[in-house]
């Protein structure tokens, strides 16, 4: 299991806030240079997870290696190997973007020959180059949490954590994040660990955690955790919809359902079955939908809740009771 | 070598956001002046202290104090900032940096001190007006009193600060600690002739050596033994020296503390 390739190994690791066990016995690996994405509601134990690979937060029991590195032993040579962007914000309002970046390089100890190329190229990675000697606190939340990914990567670290990388920002800023995350994976070969309460976010990771009240439900490739929820389906509408239903089942020997008076199929790989089926029948056919499951499907089904409902109520209590405790 | 660099981060930190806040500096430099002109020279025309040396005024008496207080709400609001950045999050970056807590603990400290004797040598400015004469030496003698000071009262903040989960606490903190420290420091009356139950506690004031060592170096050499100062000045830098390392080792191990 723990083969050398992997860059975070997690073995039975417990946290504990008194009665609550915020983190249940979970295990699992990270692969150099993935995408790993923990995904779950609050206060399902995402951020206590990370707070302790981090070395933040102190695991009740089991263990953890990151970069090779034990989480409880080797606690500088673990922060060493990490670049780390919270939840909110912890830049310095009053410094400039090169003034806070600076201020890490120095408690990172980078090398000062090193920092002055690196500064620049990061500042431009994440768009900011122009924006370096203006103060933090007159920049927007997008452009603040760009600034924060540069400033975790300017000691290369060998794994970045993200927690809840893209919440409170806009769609648009939103989907310039994944931009970044992606490409800096490419650039930096760097391994990213992110958490996110988002569905359609997670499908951006190579692998998915599903983490529900401290303990890991499920993991896999997203289109792995989805194919446990079943298959895609086709729907279609022709003029003909008897005649359609038998050239398909003559053809393909799949026996599609009428619904609404469509035509509905279950299919794997619904995406590739498309073009065959139009290429054969495709005069008959009005028109094609094709809904292929999502990861909100597979959460419903693993948990027996919607992340969204499982999101509200008690859970933020829960997890603003533990981000209380957490401080202390 | 390392650690040093990282207390040395923490220090430039308090020292770029000091010189940036100028409407920060001005307002900590209107209550002394307040002090000075309205209640210093307001108590100059209706009172004279006894003992105190023909020509010797109530303005005078009270400018080492003032610079005292001025040191002391410096660095208890410098202190105070942990609290500030834990509730706003910056502290986080921090605080998983490949550094020890230590040296976060001493490099805030040391930020607060230097801030807070700035701000108190800034008053020093002010020593011809209020008819108070200044050699080199002795300027540069109150200057290591006011950072020893400053030090000690950095560090007290920390401890305090370190126990505090949010900025609400700060007010109360002002009334019952800070202000009493102030009011009882001699800073505005002499120790001398007060009643003995004040007077005691006037002696378990650490800020009272503080404003006393000041006054040693100011009127020591002017007026020889007029009784303006308390105490011999080795024995107000002994317990102010003394107030310093307890509270550096206290605050810097309750920063540790924190998770």
């Amino acid at each position: 299991m723990n083969n050398m390739e992997d860059i975070i190994i997690v073995e039975n690791l417990w946290r504990k806030f008194n009665q609550l066990v915020a983190v249940n016995d979970i295990s699992f690996t990270v692969g150099k240079g993935e995408i790993f994405g923990f995904l779950g509601p609050n206060g399902a134990g995402k951020s206590t997870t990370i707070q302790m690979l981090a070395t933040l937060l102190r695991p009740t029991a089991g263990r953890a290696l990151i970069n090779g590195h034990d989480i409880i032993r080797e606690q500088y040579a673990v922060r060493r190997s990490i670049g780390m962007v919270f939840q909110d914000p912890t830049l310095d309002g009053n410094l400039t973007a090169l003034e806070n970046l600076d201020f890490h390089a120095r408690l990172y100890d980078v090398d000062k020959k090193v920092l002055a190329g690196r500064r620049g190229e990061l500042l431009q990675m994440v768009e900011l180059a122009d924006r370096g000697r203006d103060r933090v606190k007159f920049f927007s939340g997008g452009m603040k949490r760009r600034l924060e990914i540069a400033r975790g990567l300017l000691h290369h670290p060998a794994v970045l954590f993200l927690d809840e990388p893209t919440v409170g920002l806009d769609p648009q800023t939103r989907s310039h994040i994944w931009t970044y995350i992606r490409d800096l994976r490419q650039k930096e070969g760097v391994t990213i660990f992110l958490t996110t309460h988002y569905m359609d976010e997670a499908e951006n990771c190579d692998r998915i955690a599903i983490i529900d009240h401290g303990q890991i439900v499920a993991l896999d490739t997203p289109s792995g955790l989805k194919q446990m929820v079943g298959r895609d389906v086709i729907n279609l509408t022709a003029k003909n919809i008897d005649q359609l239903t038998r050239d398909i089942e003559e053809r393909f020997g799949i026996r599609g359902n009428r619904f609404d008076g469509e035509l509905q199929l279950e299919i794997e790989q619904g995406d590739h079955f498309i073009p065959r089926l139009l290429s054969a029948v495709g005069d008959a056919v009005e028109s094609v939908n094709l809904h292929k499951p999502t990861l909100d499907d597979v959460f419903l089904k693993l948990t027996g809740r919607a992340i969204r409902a499982a999101n509200a109520g008690a859970a933020d209590a829960m997890r603003a009771m533990m981000k209380r405790r957490g401080r202390r | 070598m390392k650690h040093l660099k990282a207390i040395y981060t923490i220090w430039l930190r308090d020292l770029i956001r000091f010189f940036r806040e100028r409407n920060r500096i001005i307002g900590m430099l209107g209550q002394p002046l307040l002090y000075l002109l309205i209640m210093g020279n307001g108590f100059s025309a209706s009172f004279r202290l006894p003992y105190a040396p023909a020509g010797f005024s109530y303005l005078q008496f009270m400018y080492p104090g003032v610079i005292g207080m001025s040191v002391l709400f410096t660095a208890v609001f410098s202190a105070m900032s942990i609290v500030w950045d834990r509730e706003f999050g910056f502290l986080k970056e921090v605080l998983v940096a490949p550094v020890p807590r230590w040296t976060v603990a001493i490099g805030k400290t040391l930020g607060g001190s230097t801030v807070a004797m700035i701000q108190g040598a800034i008053l020093l400015i002010l020593a011809p007006f209020v008819g108070v004469h200044l050699s080199p030496v002795a300027a540069l003698e109150i200057l290591g009193i006011l950072f020893l000071i400053a030090f000690a009262l950095t560090s007290f903040g920390i401890t305090v600060a370190s126990r505090m989960e949010t900025m609400e606490g700060f007010q109360m903190i002002i009334n019952f600690l800070i202000m009493p420290l102030f009011f009882l420091s001699g800073a505005l009356f002499p120790l001398r002739g007060a009643a003995a139950w004040m007077s005691t506690l006037m002696k378990i004031d650490p800020l009272t050596y503080g404003v006393d060592a000041l006054r040693n170096v100011f009127f020591g050499s002017a007026y020889p033994g007029a009784a303006l100062v308390q105490f011999p000045i080795h024995l107000d830098l002994l317990v102010v020296a003394a107030m310093a390392l307890v509270f550096v080792v206290a605050g810097t191990a309750m920063f540790n503390r924190q998770v």
